[in-house]
């Protein structure tokens, strides 16, 4: 329903994405493409395919930043899919009920068979999560691979979502953020996982786990600044250390 | 169903998301991941990494993720084609298989029977060079190589000629265990779900320092601790630095040079002399130390000494290979201080990292409770490791002085004791071999005989003079002059100057020039559109062409497949047996030696048949020795599946090593089992077998590994591999080029042979940057590999052209401010070969010498079936356009754009000045004209609305 | 935000056609109006035409206007659907309202209750319409206060001019309604100035830094978007205009919607006869046109924090 489930059980499944490790690759949002291609949400149109303005579905993209300049400056690599908000308005301005929060477990899906395509919750949602797929009129979105995390004809320990799966540096974590003792949630207590935009009210589901600080001032190892040569000065020409070296 | 009591709509969770799921290899890039394949209704619905395989561990990248879209391409041939108009005009018939081997076997029967040296058979992306290497030898032309010379020979050779094994795909960094990585020039290689996978191990795991050396912050260097921008090509001033600030401070692991390399073995120091420069050995050959103790030379390691000169009994001097490595190192240029401004990188950084290097190696050893014995037959109670590991790749290899900034590299890795020690840098098996290799190439006058198999490997590891393919005058003898006094460590063989060569009759003419998987009409050749004018160039007196016939192989409408004459359409990578063999690239890790297939999970639709099918049969229509019976008959009628189990290059030995023996008990060596395919595919497509843990480090010295690699047949002998701090083998060319020995090289390269060959690494400026003025082309142009992309063969496929459709250059903010350059300007870039028209792209983390695009992004209009309005023709460029494939004029002659020593393309040493073009048509420059469509390709959808049929609730 | 056409010609056409069902629903029973049912019929006829081809033409920016009736459902939480509902609703009591003042000429009792409430519902689904923007927090530049003021006194102000040019072309003007129509475009045109002095003088809270959460670590900047191609995404949000020709329609949007209608009304107030009719054809129309370059640089000009993962700095 369009309202927001009013006794939401405690689970709150997301994803944890560590911005220290990504390195970009894409793998995550191809695979995610290409798993709900077939899935529950799919096709993931894509229009003019092969043309000069290719323009698909997608419920994962992956962005490069530049953050900082000079010395400080770093490069974050930052993949941007459903947070999975708590308390999103993508749901409530939905006119008709396409778009809920589950009840069990806060996945946030649209029913493609009620979505008119009114496009509104797009605009509702500040992350741009929402993917309209033009070629059926309806929004769709990232389904935290519903069909994936519970299904039983997988290995146990392939119900995870494809995006997860397929991280090679493994910088996707998934699990459930409302229990505390979950290893994502620790996860986040450990490394001062974020929200996006807090500053919205959405409350979103999805933590990224922040760049570590560089290592690279003197010391940041336990090493000298520098080396300093042995104390006496070299006796027997430039090798002279070695000739004591190997005979101290 | 989930235990879900709420309203909201179900979601079905149990029903099989296929039909059916089938094991193989991936094939989106060389990297080799095991995939599984998930078929419904006949169609792929799904590939996903394999969780058991060593390669990727369940993972996939972005191209293995997008394989359907590779095997629905648009852009699939669909059958034989025969050229019928022009060359490039793509005027091509249809015609059947039948036809298309008569022709091939017309054309090159006569030639085997003339002079099979007028084949010139080359191969790119190939994954078959087990074959295809030994088909050409077959049929007896020397003149065969596989892409590595344009891609890391560099890599390879210093690798192989000084610790016997490799970076590239040959060795990884002990991930779990290593204290400090340091990454020079790699956006991605052929690791590359592995590297990802231990850089996040390692970066999670939270004890290591990451450093990468790379003028660009992208991916992996986004990533790092810490990032050195570094200046391109001067990587081997900076790891001089490094080693000299290790050896004033005296930390460097003295034990394990003398155990493990031969530093300590005497040289002869008599300028002038024969030997001068050589070791000094005894009468048996072997190589003499100066005993610390006795004072004598001998042959005890016990406890040599590193420095000093001696006296040999015969009056002349020599000084152990240790002491004239620290004399260069020590000297004033490599201080930090002399090396800061032409690296970029600051003194105080050098010094630094120098000393972290020194702290993680010697403070933080890592030691394994784990027994083990080396070669002498001495026991240890213990691995102790220096874990300070390394990685370099094209950023190293594509200068022209990659070779020695190779070796320097791993010159720095012995002085830290950490090869293949805990936490250091591990050889994956069949590594590490004697270095090099006991492979001598052939294709000497004697060694070509018409009619005849070559006597030999057309590639190898000449070890001197001697072995170079080369006639009486010094001249070359292959097409690629790879193995000649102008790239005598060719070992991959020089790709990038067939076609060059083989126009200009330079050594001579060919016949006919067989590629396979190679896109040379673009993007793998250096001076683009001079290759494609080399291809349909003509002989003004017959109005033949130059290069008589082209016979090409590929899958796809590349911009290839516009200049061959006749075109073998190939299968995809899920409709083909293939083979990762321990003879070519194959996919061990530190741990185990493995390799694995590929099977064929769908029959192609279409009049396709895999490349390696049809080599073996036309070989055996040919009649070439090993591929028919003695009455003529083929010898493997059942093509490349027979040919994978049956074939033996020796007994016992042959392209797969699991399941052998008549039973399927044997590993590594055995009889052929028939039934060695079946236990494959039931063995999800590979196999792999673990060294047992005593044998898993100190590989090169240790005896359990060393036997173990013998029993698998991976080596001959169990002796070790004494890694080359000093390189003899280069000297005997240096002396050759001084005029001694029987062959010695023309008098126009002795300067450059007796330069370049020298025992000790070396920095030079590279060529390029050389030859030009510095205020004439004042920036360095490099590409790199963009993650999701594979090449050219990436634009074709409807998922990865989204990401990756147009490419920009990228240039750092400060030097396009000096420029009046603004993002999306259109600028000038011109070098001193060509010019391009681009799109400018603004950033922070690049050096500001140098910008840089993501690599093979531009395709030419009309190729690939991609709609008139694809932007990769448009608003995409390839750098080739800008690179020569020669060096300028030097008194009427012309080497290679390459490393003196190996001949590996110098892609990097581009160098280009950019400018601000009034604006004009946003179209990049040059824009060639459109190639004519393949005929028969399919239309192009407008919508693609793939895996719609897999909806459970799809409504047929 | 892109400025779809369907979208603003909806808010235009039923901005005015609800304001002017508002006034005819009040005015009438007040007797303030001609009784004729001529005037009836094109009043009315008028109003509600304007807001059903404004209704009709807000479902073809829908994917699926076949399904548009389930937009109904979720009045509890959506000013989409409660839009949706009020709009519905409202025909109810103005197709009463309007039988009887057209067919049976009466505008009193129940049939002028109806007609109040006709009114209360055709503010109330201005309200609903501009509330649906006023409540995307995304959207800084419309989640604010001054959204709903503006878009009702807007459909006040076009209603009245379009009553003008009916009392005119019925030979009944009226100058409680002209000076009326004055006094609205003062405070339309106060209120959108006022509007675009907020927008053009509060940045949002969210930018780039806030976006991605890296804003502590220094300035954020995009090096590549996802894909080398636009998506729905930065279609749909991504719209930029220029400084420069959103400075120009803003003049023409003034002109237009504003200045020359007030001028156009003042003759149609002071001057009777012909030039008035004149003057208040032309007004009318004019300002239905300045209403459309208004609403299309209420969506271009409005910037969606989704913009902030593509390269902009601030939304
Ligand atoms: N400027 C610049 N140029 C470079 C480089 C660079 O860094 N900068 N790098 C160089 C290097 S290292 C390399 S290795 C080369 C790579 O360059 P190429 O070896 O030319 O690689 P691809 O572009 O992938 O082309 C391979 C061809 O194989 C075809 N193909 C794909 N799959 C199959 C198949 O299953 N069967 C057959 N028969 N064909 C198939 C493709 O359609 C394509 O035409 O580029 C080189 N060029
Ligand atoms: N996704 C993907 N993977 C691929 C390929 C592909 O096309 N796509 N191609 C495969 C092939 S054939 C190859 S050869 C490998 C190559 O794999 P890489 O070695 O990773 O190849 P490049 O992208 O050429 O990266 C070279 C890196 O060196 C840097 N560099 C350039 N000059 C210098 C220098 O002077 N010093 C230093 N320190 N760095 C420098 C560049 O910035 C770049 O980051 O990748 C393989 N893997
Ligand atoms: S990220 Fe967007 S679409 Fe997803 S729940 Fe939050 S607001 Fe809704
Ligand atoms: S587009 Fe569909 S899911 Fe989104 S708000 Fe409209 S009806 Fe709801
Ligand atoms: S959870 Fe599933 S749907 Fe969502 S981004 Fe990951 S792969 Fe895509
Ligand atoms: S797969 Fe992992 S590393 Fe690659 S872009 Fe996605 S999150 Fe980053
Ligand atoms: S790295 Fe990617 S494309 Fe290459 S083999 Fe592995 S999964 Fe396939
Ligand atoms: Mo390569």
């Amino acid at each position: 329903m369009t309202s927001l489930p009013t006794s939401p059980s405690g689970k709150r499944l997301g994803l944890v994405i560590d911005l220290d490790i990504c390195v970009g690759c894409h793998a995550c949002a191809v695979n995610c493409k290409e798993w709900n291609s077939g899935g529950i949400a799919g096709p993931l149109t894509d229009l003019d395919p092969y043309g000069g303005e290719p323009d698909g579905v997608w419920f994962n993209r992956v962005h490069s930043f530049e953050v900082g300049a000079g010395g400080d400056g770093r490069m974050v690599h930052f993949p941007r899919s459903c947070l999975h908000c708590a308390e999103p308005d993508c749901v409530t301005v939905c006119p008709t009920g396409a778009s809920y929060k589950r009840a069990d477990d806060g996945i946030v899906l649209v029913n493609e068979d009620l979505c008119i395509g009114c496009k509104l919750c797009s605009w509702a949602c500040p992350y741009g999560a929402r993917e309209f797929d033009s070629d059926v009129g309806v929004m769709k979105k990232c389904t935290l691979c519903a069909d994936r995390i519970y299904n039983e004809t997988f290995d146990e320990r392939d119900r995870v979502p494809a995006c997860v799966a397929t991280c090679p540096v493994s910088a996707r974590h998934f699990g459930d953020l409302g229990d505390p003792e979950s290893d994502v949630s620790r996860l986040v207590a450990e490394r001062g996982g974020y929200d996006l935009m807090p500053e919205m009210g959405y409350a979103p589901t999805n933590k990224y786990l922040p760049p570590r600080p560089r290592r690279a001032a003197a010391g940041c190892t336990g090493a000298a600044a520098e080396l300093t040569a042995p104390d006496h000065a070299p006796a027997k020409g430039l090798l002279g250390w070695i000739d004591r070296f190997l005979s101290g | 169903m989930s235990s879900r009591d709420s309203s909201d709509p179900p979601i079905a969770t149990s029903t099989p998301s296929s039909d059916q799921v089938k094991y193989t290899t991936c094939y989106m890039c060389a990297c080799r991941c095991g995939i599984k394949v998930h078929l419904k209704d006949g169609g792929i619905r799904y590939i996903e990494g394999n969780r058991d395989h060593p390669v990727n561990r369940g993972v996939l990248c972005a191209k293995g993720s997008a394989g359907i879209m590779q095997h629905y391409s648009p852009a699939r041939l669909r059958a034989p084609l025969l050229r019928v108009g022009r060359r490039g005009s793509g005027e091509f018939k249809e015609i059947s298989w039948d036809e298309a081997l008569t022709i091939a076997t017309g054309w090159l029967g006569a030639i085997r029977q003339s002079d099979p040296r007028k084949l010139a058979f080359f191969t790119g992306r190939d994954q078959s060079q087990a074959l295809t290497g030994w088909w050409a030898s077959q049929f007896g032309t020397p003149n065969y190589a596989a892409h590595g010379g344009f891609c890391s020979v560099n890599m390879a050779a210093a690798g192989m000629y000084t610790i016997g094994g490799s970076f590239w795909e040959f060795g990884e960094p002990d991930w779990e265990r290593t204290r400090y990585f340091l990454m020079f020039g790699v956006a991605e290689d052929h690791d590359s779900n592995p590297i990802k996978i231990g850089l996040g191990k390692l970066k999670t795991g939270g004890h290591a320092k990451f450093v990468s050396v790379n003028p660009i912050r992208t991916g992996y260097s986004a990533i790092a601790d810490e990032w050195l921008g570094i200046r391109p090509g001067t990587d081997g001033l900076l790891v001089f630095a490094l080693i000299h600030e290790l050896l004033r401070a005296g930390k460097i692991d003295t034990e394990y040079l003398i155990r493990y390399t031969n530093a300590p073995w005497l040289v002869i120091r008599e300028p002038g002399a024969a030997d001068d420069g050589l070791f000094v050995r005894n009468a048996a050959g072997r190589p003499q130390l100066w005993d610390e103790a006795s004072g004598m030379v001998a042959e005890t390691r016990r406890a040599p000494r590193l420095a000093g000169k001696v006296t040999l009994p015969d009056g002349r001097t020599a000084v152990p290979a240790f002491q004239l490595l620290a004399e260069r190192c020590l000297a004033p240029d490599y201080a930090p201080d002399r090396v800061a401004e032409s690296t970029g990188i600051p003194a105080a950084t050098i010094r630094r990292i120098a000393a972290e290097l020194a702290h993680a190696a010697f403070e933080q050893e890592v030691v394994i409770m784990q027994p083990w014995t080396d070669w002498t037959g001495r026991h240890h109670d213990r691995m102790i490791g220096r874990p300070v590991s390394m990685h370099a790749m094209r950023g190293i290899s594509a200068h022209s002085n990659g070779f020695h900034t190779c070796r320097a590299i791993h010159i720095l890795q012995m002085l830290l004791g950490s090869i293949d020690t805990p936490g250091g840098f591990r050889y994956e098996p069949p590594f590490p071999r004697s270095a090099p290799p006991a492979v001598k190439p052939a294709g000497r006058a004697d060694q070509v005989v018409p009619g005849k198999p070559l006597a030999g490997a057309p590639i190898g590891f000449p070890t001197g003079p001697e072995d170079l393919i080369v006639d009486a005058e010094g001249s070359a003898l292959r097409i690629d002059k790879a193995f000649s006094w102008e790239a005598p460590l060719a070992a991959h063989g020089l790709m990038h100057l067939v076609i060059r060569n083989a126009w200009a009759g330079d050594p001579y003419r060919i016949d006919t020039l067989f590629l396979y998987m190679a896109n040379m009409a673009w993007n793998s050749s250096m001076n683009t559109g001079g290759a494609i004018e080399m291809l349909t160039d003509t002989d003004e007196a017959t109005g033949e062409y130059k290069i008589p016939h082209v016979i090409y192989s590929d899958a796809y409408a590349s911009e290839m497949v516009s200049y061959a004459d006749l075109v073998l359409p190939d299968t995809t990578y899920l409709e083909r047996w293939d083979c990762i063999s321990l003879f070519d690239r194959p996919i061990g890790n530190a741990d185990g030696a493995a390799d694995a297939i590929r099977q064929p999970v769908l029959t192609p639709d279409r009049d396709v048949r895999p490349f390696q099918d049809v080599l073996i049969e036309l070989g055996a229509r040919l009649g070439l020795p090993g591929l028919v019976k003695p009455g003529g008959t083929p010898r493997y009628p059942g093509l490349y599946p027979d040919y994978l189990v049956n074939h033996e290059r020796r007994p016992g030995f042959g392209m797969l090593a699991g399941w052998r023996g008549a039973a399927g008990d044997k590993q590594g060596v055995g009889a052929p089992n028939p039934k060695q395919l079946e236990a494959y595919v039931a063995n999800q497509c590979f196999w792999r077998t673990e060294i047992p843990d005593c044998g898993k480090y100190y590989k090169h010295a240790n005896r359990d590994y060393l036997e173990w690699a013998v029993g698998m047949g991976l080596i001959d002998k169990p002796e070790p591999v004494v890694l080359q701090l000093y390189s003899e083998v280069l000297q005997k060319f240096r002396l050759a080029a001084q005029g001694h020995g029987k062959v010695q090289p023309p008098a126009e390269h002795r300067e450059r042979i007796a330069t370049y060959f020298d025992p000790l690494p070396l920095w030079y400026m590279p060529f390029e940057e050389r030859a030009t003025e510095a205020d004439d082309f004042p920036l360095h142009a490099i590409t790199q590999r963009p993650m999701a992309m594979y090449h050219s063969w990436g634009s074709q496929n409807a998922w990865l052209r989204q990401i990756h459709g147009e490419n920009r250059l990228h240039i750092h903010h400060a030097t396009a401010a000096k420029l009046g350059i603004a993002n999306e300007d259109w600028i000038e870039v011109t070098s001193a070969h060509g010019r391009i028209k681009v799109q400018a792209k603004l950033m922070d983390g690049v050096n500001p010498d140098t910008v840089w695009t993501w690599n093979a992004i531009g395709k030419r209009k009309g190729a690939w079936n991609l709609g008139p309005g694809a932007k990769e023709a448009k608003q995409g460029f390839l750098m080739n356009h800008l690179i020569a494939e020669l060096l300028p004029d030097r008194g009427g002659f012309r080497y290679a754009n390459a490393d003196p020593v190996t001949g590996q393309a110098a892609w990097y040493d581009l160098r280009v000045r950019i400018a601000k073009v009034a604006d004009g048509a946003c179209v990049t420059e040059p824009a060639l004209a459109a190639t004519a469509a393949v005929p028969n390709l399919p239309e192009r959808p407008a919508v693609l609305r793939y895996g719609a049929r897999f909806r459970a609730d799809a409504k047929q | 935000m892109h400025p779809a056409l369907s979208v603003i010609l909806f808010t235009t056409l039923s901005g005015a056609g609800y304001g002017l069902l508002a006034l005819l629903g009040v005015m009438a029973p007040l007797d303030l109006l001609p009784p004729e049912r001529g005037f009836a019929f094109a009043a009315l006829g008028l109003a509600l035409g304007a807001v059903t081809i404004g209704l009709l033409s807000s479902t073809l920016h829908l994917g699926r206007p076949e399904r548009a009736i389930r937009a109904f459902s979720q009045w509890r939480s959506s000013w989409l659907s409660r839009e949706g509902v009020a709009s519905v609703a409202t025909y109810l009591p103005a197709g009463v309202f309007g039988i009887g003042w057209v067919f049976y000429g009466r505008t009193d009792g129940v049939l002028g209750l109806c007609g109040v409430f006709a009114a209360a519902g055709a503010v109330i689904t201005v309200f609903c319409t501009a509330m649906i923007y006023r409540s995307l927090k995304p959207i800084q530049r419309w989640h604010n206060r001054w959204v709903v003021p503006n878009y009702l006194a807007l459909s006040l102000a076009t209603g009245l001019l379009w009553l003008v040019l009916l009392l005119h072309a019925f030979g009944r003007p009226n100058r409680v309604v002209a000076a009326l129509t004055l006094l609205s475009l003062v405070l339309a045109a106060a209120l959108k100035l006022s509007y675009w002095r907020f927008i053009d003088g509060s940045a949002s809270a969210s930018t780039a830094g806030t976006a991605t959460g890296l804003g502590g670590l220094g300035e954020v900047r995009l090096f590549e978007a996802p894909h080398t191609s636009e998506n729905y995404l930065q279609k749909e949000m991504g719209f930029v205009i220029a400084r420069k020709h959103a400075a120009k329609l803003r003049r023409i949007a003034m002109l237009a919607a504003f200045a020359l209608p007030f001028l156009l009304t003042l003759v149609a107030f002071l001057a009777p006869g012909v030039p008035a009719l004149v003057a208040a054809a032309v007004a009318a129309p004019l300002a239905t046109v300045g209403v459309v370059v208004e609403r299309w640089l209420f969506f271009a000009e409005a910037k969606h924090t989704v913009t902030l993962y593509y390269g902009a700095t601030h939304a």
